[in-house]
């Protein structure tokens, strides 16, 4: 609840001029200030009032209570790549993170790995700077549900009491992690792009929110475990270091069929979209400004000549010119290669959003105006179906001529 | 059978932004819709409706939020919906995801309880969490599918397209379930002047903590585990170098070799 202390407001109306959604008034009769309806407790005009007749109401929760929880833990997901059970890239980077967190907090870091047939990756797992290793296997743990992994996850943070958790957001750990979170009561935070320590020792979490437009801190106070989601290509992957070794727990699993309430029927890999462009080192991405589907050979010509991956916008993905795990962008992927080419792509903010960890942008646009120039190194002005065809030919001439010397 | 599609009324959300002085949020000219992923999650429930007249479907969309959302339920009645319900209170004021999932779990089983599918947007493009389905589901104590694209009833089960990294899954379960949606037609569909004259003699129907009992301490600010401290603009990223080749395509080409030679990607 905002509460207005009537003793202490002048009726200066800088409450009013700082909310930012104009939820809160100065009377005209009274000259006090009057909360709307539509509050939401953003504290911005808390932070602005200068006689400090504004205040929050909170719940507070004591130190002794929060001090039981200890330790950081990644939930070690894996994927089936080239017929092996691999861990996914997210979880080295959130590894990498974890230590850093944990090293600040002198606690250890720990994984949870879940599955059948897993215990191959213990190693890898210690080596990116694990210290424990909860190995939680079953068959009914053989491919990912909500239900089952949901479960065990949650029985091993109630009794292991870890003070963080971090997820990859993947579409699966986006899955899990709101259902352990409801289950268990706690706070979660989306698709955080940073994460720190503050003094109070409290997991700081930092996500764009609107589309990306806006950044927003976000802490959760007075629970524990604080459970976080990672998007991919956000942090980067430690160094192996191939002496660390650390401590395998085995944790016992019940679960019957029953537990597990989702079928799956068909599980289908469209054959286009084998090259994952998340782990790609040039992306040759395509946009609207294309023109039409025939122009996409010329995108995939030149991604064959410079070495990349095809991707694209959600445009392309929508009119059907390209399978959806292409898709960069918010509703998509999140992707940080070397080089990203956008060619016809304006750069709404939520392609942006999906791109802007890339090291070069190169941008290719009719549109003078086009956003995509504002996060390009190089942004060329012209129609990409002349300037494409140019440059494969002077490309050809290059390559000729480094092969004669 | 009842579908209950669960929305949300947001801001235009590439339109909002920060003040860089005042490190305020800037709202002038921002309109609130329907959140797109819930027009979606409306749309499969229409189709449902249709293809499967035996089994009497009745739609009904609800949603937490100020007074004025109730524009976004009025356009939810005009795209199909038979009825709608808004919880709208002070007390809902500041609630997190876990806050607003409970909320909305309350008014799931308290004004639908013989509800027999809840289908929802993927997400809300003002938060973009992705949270609340789950957590509804969670505390409904049903199974849940996310990222569905089409969905399927047969008999007591429904079967789910689902989008997975690398394609697609089907995946059945028994119902009641929870089903959230990740993708749509990129056109929207007006209503006709029919569908809003029909709109306005559908129920829509306001409801208060008080009026279906809702635990207090489990909604609003005090019931959210998580707080937003700051809020601020993205960094700007240092301006490259702009060319304009519309005169010249081969000069330009000849420029974007240079570049990648330069950086050593060729």
């Amino acid at each position: 609840m905002l509460v207005v202390n009537e003793e202490l407001c002048i009726g200066c109306k800088a409450c009013e001029k700082a909310c930012p959604f104009d939820a809160i008034y100065v009377d005209q009769e009274t000259k006090k200030a009057v909360v709307k309806d539509n509050c939401t407790l953003c504290g911005a005009c808390v932070n602005v009032c200068p006689t400090k007749a504004l205040s929050i109401e909170r719940k507070a929760v004591s130190e002794e209570e929060l001090a039981k929880y200890k330790g950081v833990l990644v939930w070690g997901e894996w994927e089936k790549r080239d017929n092996n059970l691999q861990l996914k890239g997210v979880v080295l980077e959130l590894l990498g993170k974890a230590r850093q967190l944990a090293d600040k907090l002198q606690e250890n870091v720990g994984v949870i790995l879940v599955g059948y047939k897993i215990s191959h990756l213990v190693d890898e797992l210690f080596h990116h700077g694990a210290d424990i290793v909860y190995l939680c296997e079953h068959e009914l743990l053989e491919t990912y549900t909500t239900d089952g992994y949901a479960t065990v996850i949650s029985s091993v943070l109630a009794t292991e009491k870890p003070s963080i958790v971090l997820y990859g957001a993947t579409p699966n750990g986006r899955d899990l992690a709101p259902r352990v979170a409801a289950r268990l009561a706690l706070g979660i935070t989306a698709d955080c792009t940073g994460l720190d320590i503050d003094e109070k020792r409290q997991l700081v979490q930092t996500r764009p929110a609107f589309g990306g437009n806006i950044m927003a801190s976000i802490i959760s106070p007075y629970t524990r475990p604080q459970m976080a989601t990672v998007r991919p290509n956000v942090f980067p992957k430690p160094e192996p270091d191939i002496a660390r070794n650390g401590k395998v727990i085995t944790v016992p699993v019940s679960l019957t069929k029953q537990a597990i309430r989702t079928k799956i029927i068909e599980d289908v890999a469209l054959e286009e979209s084998t090259e994952n462009i998340e782990e790609a080192q040039i992306l040759v991405s395509a946009g609207r400004g294309i023109g039409a589907k025939e122009n996409l050979k010329l995108v995939h010509q030149l991604a064959k000549e410079i070495g990349g991956t095809v991707s694209g916008s959600r445009a392309l993905v929508d009119l059907g010119w390209l399978p959806q795990p292409k898709q960069v962008g918010q509703s998509g992927k999140t992707v940080a290669p070397n080089l990203y080419m956008a060619l016809g792509i304006s750069g709404a903010i939520q392609h942006i959003v999906g791109m802007s960890s890339s090291d070069t942008v190169v941008a290719i646009n009719k549109d003078p105006e086009a956003p995509i120039f504002k996060v390009a190194d190089l942004g060329i002005i012209g129609d990409l179906n002349e300037i494409i065809p140019a440059f494969l030919e002077l490309l050809k001439e290059y390559k000729k001529g480094k092969n004669e010397n | 059978m009842k579908i209950v599609v669960c929305i949300k009324q947001v801001p235009e959300a590439d339109k909002v932004a920060i003040d860089p002085e005042t490190g305020t949020l800037i709202r002038e000219g921002v309109a609130s819709i329907l959140n797109p992923f819930c027009e979606y999650a409306l749309d499969v429930a229409v189709k449902l409706k249709e293809q499967f007249p035996e089994h009497n479907i009745e739609i009904i969309t609800l949603s937490m939020g100020p007074p004025q959302a109730k524009q976004a339920l009025i356009r939810t009645l005009e795209l199909g919906a038979d009825k709608a319900y808004l919880l709208s209170d002070r007390k809902f004021a500041g609630s997190d995801c876990l806050a607003t999932s409970y909320a909305l779990k309350e008014g799931i089983a308290k004004l639908v309880p013989d509800f027999d599918l809840i289908l929802t947007g993927k997400q809300a493009i003002d938060g973009d969490t992705a949270q609340v389905p789950a957590e509804i589901a969670e505390h409904l104590g049903i199974p849940q599918i996310t990222y569905g694209l089409d969905v399927t009833l047969n008999n007591r089960r429904i079967e789910v397209k689902k989008e997975t990294e690398e394609g697609y899954q089907v995946v059945s379960a028994r119902l009641p379930a929870l089903v959230s949606i990740s993708r749509g037609s990129n056109i929207r569909r007006l209503p006709s002047i029919q569908e809003v004259i029909n709109a306005r003699r559908k129920p829509l129907e306001v409801v208060s903590v008080e009026d279906i009992k809702i635990d207090e301490t489990k909604v609003g600010l005090k019931a959210s585990p998580t707080q937003v401290v700051k809020i601020f603009a993205p960094p700007p990223k240092a301006a490259g170098e702009i060319i304009d080749g519309r005169d010249d395509p081969k000069a330009a080409a000849k420029k974007l070799l240079e570049f990648l030679i330069e950086h050593k990607f060729v």
